[in-house]
């Protein structure tokens, strides 16, 4: 029997050395059937090589013939049937660690193109309805309900609309769009050829960061294979170019159309006046790739999972000191704690944690007191976080974790930074900023220089932010 | 080929496209390591665009260069979840391996944050650094 040796061709597999991993392995195996698939996740295993199903990981060219002839103590048994797997429910990263990414029989083969038939039977009306009714909220910060994005967008006038894909994926801890945009870049391309039928839109955009090169080489492959199945939409990727702030649907807009990314005022709204002055979708990697399964599956089958006003799954990214990081997509409601405790396995330097930042740096850091609260948009908007894009970083030390709200004024110039306008303020100062509109608490902070919270200048060093009262590690300390 | 009708070619490849000013310094930027004054003012008439336009877009984005690095750079990430494996002590007990041999450049995020610190080198990514597997990097440059 052939041995079949699958290892991943995710950036963070290559960052980890899976090339030559695999090219060890074809010279050690000439025979066997070596496929470079998507990545499962559990990158603390990077590179994983799994042989006829058995996993093998952290491995390295050493370990190669021990794996082959089964004696590598690095063998973690069935990966389909490794805990961190199996506790996941995986609706949009089903295909993760399976499917060769570009193989479009594999795609197929895994009920793709499925949502793409049912909605081209269903109709514009229908699949927005669809996915209203499954409840899917933007995955990429602001939990905006996509149904009714679309029905605005929908409901525009107008000839010519845009689809366009947030894949700016700046935020430190996340890692989810480019996972998926590598391991399953046709599952993006279906979900916004799914928006495009239901908005009236042909052609789509995938801002994708100029730091993503894997991402981007797959995701062009992918648009020329894929070309004629999602026709008459047509999609193109078009590359960031190191500017944070472009994550931010306005600056981003303007980005795409060539000029500075900065940020547009509100109204009119992007699903109004978007692209070009069009009416335009703009939705998050994550948000697209769940679009295929609730049209294939139909929505009450993702809306049976989750909490609350939070259905479906959640890519969870865990990141940061932690000994098991890695993807973990999970239906909304699961607790911070058994995230970090019992799914990361604690901290990898065996320090104790001292906060997670959740959300990113719009979110906030969350100390052990708050390790009771569920995954789930009201209760971390409750506990004056945000889970935002669900990448978590888990931290262990105090002194690292004060400067940096400062240092993300490192993302924007100098110049810049002087002349910032309230909106570029709230993304690039990464102020805790959850209670009331955002963009008022960042006017009012513009206003007076200062925290809103706690009226701590902007400027001041690391050590005196211990008495700024918008980051509870320091005031619960 | 002189480098006008290179420009010429790049601009005239992307004829077509919306909004082409990004795609089209990207190219430029790969081809010639640097966007200069020459290459604004030529690009502001192709595109029917001011000299102030082009200038003001290509200063707003890090990605695009005045003039070419002289070393061969390498992107350390220092955002958070990097820091929260170490990459500040790192940055710091590297700084004099790489005298003369590369110019570090900080980036925040390549999206491997959890095999961290991560850096860059072109296209290619490294991650689980520390001293000696960065040094061996940079020394391989």
């Amino acid at each position: 029997m052939t041995l079949r040796i699958a290892i991943s061709d995710d950036a963070l597999a290559l960052a980890c050395g899976a090339d030559a991993v695999a090219a060890a392995m074809a010279k050690a195996m000439p025979d066997a059937d070596i496929i470079r698939v998507s990545s499962w996740g559990m990158h603390w295993l990077e590179p994983l090589v799994e042989v006829n199903g058995i996993g093998y990981g952290p491995a390295t060219v050493d370990d190669v013939a021990a794996i082959l002839d089964g004696t590598s103590d690095l063998n973690i048994g069935k990966v389909a049937e490794h805990p961190f797997i199996a506790k996941q429910q995986r609706l949009t990263f089903a295909r993760a660690g399976i499917t060769q990414p570009l193989d479009l029989e594999d795609y197929q083969a895994t009920d793709g193109w499925l949502g793409l038939a049912k909605a081209r039977e269903l109709g514009a009306d229908a699949i927005i309805d669809t996915v209203t009714q499954s409840g899917l909220r933007g995955r990429g910060g602001a939990g905006f309900p996509a149904g009714i994005k679309w029905k605005t967008v929908a409901g525009a006038d107008g000839p010519q609309k845009y689809i366009v894909c947030n894949a700016d994926e700046g935020d430190s801890g996340t890692f989810a769009d480019r996972m998926l945009m590598e391991g399953d870049p046709y599952c993006l391309i279906e979900g916004m050829a799914i928006a495009g039928l239901a908005v009236g839109a042909d052609k789509g955009y995938i801002y994708a960061r100029s730091e993503y090169p894997h991402a981007i080489a797959k995701l062009n492959a992918a648009i020329r294979a894929s070309a004629h199945i999602v026709a008459p939409f047509a999609i193109e990727v078009r590359v960031g170019a190191g500017a944070y702030v472009c994550g931010e649907e306005t600056s981003l807009l303007e980005s795409l159309e060539g000029k500075r990314g900065e940020v547009r005022a509100k109204p009119p709204l992007p699903a109004l006046e978007g692209l070009f002055g069009k009416p335009t979708v703009v939705n998050n990697v994550l948000t697209l790739a769940a679009v295929p399964y609730i049209l294939a599956h139909g929505a009450k089958s993702y809306a049976d999972y989750g909490m609350g006003r939070s259905r479906g799954t959640m890519p969870i990214q865990l990141a940061g000191n932690l000994k098991y990081g890695g993807l973990f997509e999970t239906a909304f409601g699961i607790t911070l704690g058994e995230l970090v405790n019992e799914i990361g396995g604690g901290t990898q330097s065996g320090r104790p944690v001292k906060a997670v930042q959740v959300g990113g740096p719009l979110g906030a850091y969350h100390p052990i007191s708050d390790f009771h609260l569920q995954f789930d948009y009201e209760a971390f908007t409750a506990a004056d976080g945000l889970i935002g894009h669900g990448g978590s970083s888990c931290l262990t030390r105090l002194p690292t974790c004060c400067p940096r709200p400062i240092s993300r004024w490192n993302f924007v110039p100098p110049k810049a930074a002087a002349n910032a306008r309230p909106a570029d303020w709230v993304r690039c100062a990464g102020w805790k900023c959850s209670t009331g509109s955002r963009r008022a608490d960042a006017r009012q902070r513009t206003r007076s220089r200062a925290c809103r919270k706690c009226t701590m200048p902007r400027n001041r060093d690391a050590a005196s932010m211990q008495n700024c009262r918008s980051f509870p590690i320091f005031a619960r300390r | 080929m002189d480098k006008m009708a290179r420009l010429e070619e790049i601009v005239a490849a992307h004829a077509g496209r919306d909004g082409p000013l990004l795609p089209i310094l990207h190219d430029i930027q790969a081809e010639f390591s640097c966007i200069d004054e020459d290459t604004k003012r030529y690009l502001a008439g192709a595109l029917n665009l001011s000299r102030a336009e082009v200038h003001g877009v290509v200063s707003f984005y890090h990605d695009f260069k005045s003039e070419p690095a002289k070393l061969p750079v390498l992107k350390l990430c220092r955002a958070e979840a990097c820091q929260a494996r170490g990459c500040e002590a790192l940055a710091a007990d590297i700084s004099a391996a790489t005298k003369d041999k590369c110019e570090i450049e900080t980036v925040y995020c390549l999206g491997l944050c959890s095999v961290g610190p991560n850096a860059m080198i072109g296209q290619d990514v490294h991650a689980r650094l520390d001293v000696p597997k960065l040094t061996k990097l940079i020394e391989s440059l």
